[in-house]
This record gives C-alpha cells, sequence and structure tokens, in this order.
C-alpha cells in the first residue's frame, strides 16, 4: 500500500473522514424528516392529515421549521447560570451522535482498491480479510447513552426554575431505573453471541435466526426499556407538560431548544439502529438489495413502531414507571438472564 | 395486562388507514347545518328594518348585549333609531330571534367573525341591515 500515517494507509483516513461525513448527514436528515414522519404518522392515526401547507403534503416543514426556529427570540434567564445553561444542549446533543462511530451500516464498499466496512469506528487490515473494530461496542453504547442524561439534568439546574429541576432530576431517576433493566437485556445478547463487539453479534445472527427470535423477552424490554431511557412518550415524564409545564426545556428557545429536540430524535434513532443490530440481524436481509438499505428499512421500521406507540398509549404516573422499571422490567430481566445462562451451559454445548 | 396494550395498537393502527376528517378550511369550506346560530341580520321590508323597537329582545337577552332604541318616523310609527350588538357579549343562544313578535331579526350562516379592533365588534344598525 502507499504512505502511512501512524501506521495506517491514508486511505484509511480520507473514508473515515467520508463515513463520518455520511453517517451525520444520515443522522441529521432522518431527524429532519423524522420530526415531519412523526406529525404525518401520528396525524393519520388519529384521522387527520398533519403538515399540508409548506410544499407537496407538507413536505418542507422541517425546512420551514428550522428557518422559524433560528430567527426566534434567544432567552437566557436572567438567574440562570449561563455558562451551563449554553452547554446543555451540546452535552445532550453530542452524545446522542457519537453513538453512532460504533454501529455497523452495511457490510463493505471497495473504493479505489480499499476496502472499507461500513462502521465509523473499524477497519479492515490490508489484505482486506478481518475487520477491526471496537470491540467493546455495547459497552460504549451504554456508555453514552447515559452521557446524554447529563445534558438534560444540567438544563434543568441551570435554568433556575423548579419546573426545570423537577424534570431533570425525573429523568435521572427515570434513567437509572430504566438503564438497569435495558443493560441486563443486552447481557443475554452477550452470552449468545460471546461478543462484545457489534460487528461479531451481526455476523453472528448472519445464518441462523435473528437475537429477536431467539431472546423475544430481552428484545421487547430492552426496546421498552430504551423508550424510556431516552424519554419517549409513553415514558416522557421529564417534559411532562400537563404537569411541569416542559420540564427541564421550560426555559429553553430557539435554537438551544431545537438542539433538545434534535438529541431527542437522533437518541431514537440511535436506540432504533442498536436494537436493530443487537436484535434484527443489522444488515442482514434478503440477498438482492444491498446491507445499508436492509439496515435503513429496519431503523425507520422501528422508528414507526416508536410513533406508532407514541400515537397510542397515554403517559405513564411517575409511580406506575418506577414501579415498571424496578418491580417487572429488572426481575424479568434477571430472571432471562439466568435462562439464557442456563441454557447456554447446559443445552447449547 | 397485555391484550389490551396489543388491541390498543391495532386501533391505532387500523385508522391509519382510514380517510382524514380533516376540512383544509381557507380553501374548503364546511357545510353549514340548518338552523346554525351565526351573526345576526335585521329583516328588511318596504326598504327598513322591520324592527317596531318593542324591547323585547335586549330584554329576553341573557348577555345584555343589545341595545334599541325607539324612534318616531312621520307615521307615528315606532322603529328602532339604534339597534347595536355587542358581539364580544353575544353568547348566540338566539332567543332575540325567538322572542321577536315581528320576524325582524335573524341569524345568519357567518361563522367568521374575527376583528383586530374591539370597536369592530360593535355591530350597528347599518351593519346588521347590509347582511342579506
Amino acid at each position: 500500500m502507499d504512505t502511512l500515517i501512524l501506521g495506517l494507509p491514508v486511505a484509511y483516513y480520507i473514508a473515515m473522514v467520508a463515513k463520518v461525513l455520511v453517517a451525520f448527514v444520515f443522522v441529521l436528515l432522518t431527524v429532519a424528516y423524522a420530526t415531519y414522519a412523526e406529525r404525518k404518522i401520528i396525524g393519520h392515526m388519529q384521522v387527520r392529515l398533519g403538515p399540508m401547507r409548506t410544499g407537496w403534503h407538507g413536505l418542507l416543514q422541517p425546512i420551514a421549521d428550522g428557518v422559524k426556529l433560528f430567527f426566534k427570540e434567544e432567552i437566557v434567564p436572567s438567574q440562570a447560570s449561563k455558562f451551563a445553561f449554553l452547554i446543555a444542549p451540546l452535552v445532550a446533543l453530542i452524545p446522542a451522535f457519537i453513538s453512532f462511530a460504533v454501529i455497523p451500516f452495511g457490510d463493505s464498499v471497495t473504493i479505489g482498491g480499499y476496502t472499507v466496512p461500513l462502521q465509523i469506528a473499524a477497519y479492515y487490515d490490508e489484505a482486506g480479510k478481518q475487520v477491526f473494530d471496537i470491540n467493546v461496542g455495547v459497552l460504549y453504547i451504554l456508555a453514552m447513552a447515559s452521557l446524554g442524561v447529563y445534558g438534560i439534568v444540567l438544563a434543568g439546574w441551570a435554568s433556575n426554575s423548579k419546573y426545570s429541576l423537577l424534570g431533570g432530576l425525573r429523568s435521572a431517576a427515570q434513567m437509572i431505573s430504566y438503564e438497569l433493566a435495558a443493560g441486563l437485556a443486552i447481557i443475554s445478547v452477550f452470552m449468545l453471541s460471546e461478543s462484545l463487539s457489534l460487528h461479531k453479534i451481526v455476523a453472528d445472527q448472519a445464518g441462523g435466526a435473528w437475537y429477536a427470535f431467539k431472546q423475544p423477552f430481552a428484545f421487547i424490554i430492552f426496546f421498552i426499556c430504551s423508550l424510556a431511557e431516552i424519554n419517549r412518550t409513553p415514558f416522557d415524564l421529564p417534559e411532562a407538560e400537563t404537569e411541569l409545564v416542559s420540564g427541564f426545556c421550560t426555559e429553553y428557545s430557539s435554537m438551544k431548544y431545537a438542539m433538545f429536540f434534535m438529541a431527542e430524535y437522533a437518541n431514537m434513532i440511535t436506540v432504533c439502529a442498536v436494537t436493530t443490530t443487537l436484535f434484527l440481524g443489522g444488515w442482514h436481509g434478503p440477498a438482492f438489495l444491498p446491507g445499508w438499505f436492509w439496515f435503513i428499512a429496519k431503523v425507520y421500521f422501528l422508528i414507526f413502531v416508536c410513533m406508532w406507540v407514541r400515537a397510542t398509549y397515554p403517559r405513564y404516573r411517575y409511580d406506575q414507571l418506577m414501579r415498571l422499571g424496578w418491580k417487572v422490567f429488572l426481575p424479568l430481566t434477571l430472571v432471562n438472564v439466568m435462562a439464557t445462562g442456563l441454557w447456554v451451559m447446559f443445552i447449547s454445548k | 395486562m397485555i391484550m389490551p396494550l396489543i388491541k390498543g395498537l391495532q386501533i391505532t393502527i387500523s385508522h391509519m388507514f382510514k380517510k382524514p376528517v380533516t376540512l383544509q378550511y381557507p380553501t374548503e369550506r364546511p357545510e353549514i347545518k340548518p338552523g346554525f346560530r351565526g351573526l345576526h341580520a335585521l329583516n328588511v321590508s318596504h326598504d327598513k328594518a322591520k324592527c317596531v323597537a318593542c324591547y323585547l329582545c335586549p330584554t329576553v337577552c341573557p348577555a345584555k348585549c343589545i341595545t334599541v332604541e325607539a324612534g318616531e318616523d312621520a307615521n307615528h310609527d315606532k322603529y328602532a333609531a339604534k339597534y347595536e350588538i355587542d358581539m364580544l357579549r353575544c353568547i348566540f343562544c338566539g332567543y332575540c330571534v325567538e322572542a321577536c313578535p315581528v320576524d325582524a331579526i335573524r341569524m345568519t350562516e357567518q361563522f367568521e367573525l374575527a376583528n383586530y379592533s374591539r370597536a369592530d365588534f360593535t355591530y350597528t344598525k347599518d351593519r346588521l341591515l347590509e347582511k342579506k
């Protein structure tokens, strides 16, 4: 190969930058159009139309929303902790995006004789045989998912408003109660695939059944817990407008509010991508279309399910939410982990 | 507990394939049903308002939004020299129409009553007569 920088060919760095850009644009576009899709889908589920005015069937609505948010007045409460107030939306937004570094979007593409795996933090060796990726990808995602809540708690605290503070604290409590169950649900996947590398987990599901069929309980519980962890309806208690005005983002306006909004949708995409990777066979699908197509189709289907759930269920009360997390999901996932362990030890070997 | 949750999902997804009931308002107009109580109008007979200023409508009006002042014309007949409805107070109950002994007031199908100033919500006799 050609020139090496820090032991890796130049093509590796070019591919890396290209992958980051593509993934970033993909997430941004999906976020913009997920807001539109959500309004449309929920509209039709409630026998109405949703946005119709801007562009054909309201297709330009996300752009109009963006322009509007850019020109709205920025308000910082006079008694707020300014620095924390300004940085909180970023703290919420960045973890939502960087989780994508380890998610395999597809198999690989060959550009100029260099094989590039469609996973940001991964590369092939020079022979184009073995993939090197982060071998603790799932742990990385769990870590990033739990970072997002810092932004919300920070926003709640920095706003110097009782509603915001309550919203932020609720978010923290909710996060803990659901992250445990989500983590335990994933453990059963590790036990089956014997790896934390997302690439390996996807590869394991290639031939046989997806883990959603081998671990249906873990699949359902993980998906529900993820919804709770990213504060989506019916678990959107940190911003419950009936009790807390708008929760942690009460005092936010303009682009700073939009960043929280983006973080919420980016988180939803992340969660759907992780669920696809762990349980729905990642980018594998019938052979006649490229892998990335199947990956995106599955992710979009799960996003649709999120919206479907939102259109259907009313918001949980806070004590119900806590009870569900600690008294239902946690014991269920523990039992599931034990059952999986016994199965792996005595039956599958 | 699980079945009702699934049933709920089933209901919402089935709604997705129903025809939306939304009316695209400024371009599509709603169909006004008979008996709709919109803006008032004074009926006209022989080129003048039918009203004989009997004061039954302001008397019966629960919102006290009608002001009538009587006048006397050349034939010594009573007529409404001033007839005003304060639309900010009107509750569109239609009692004025029912109380009127000479069928001088009716309610039209006009429902777009938004205005920019409070003064514009006072409908004088002239404005009420304009509505045919």
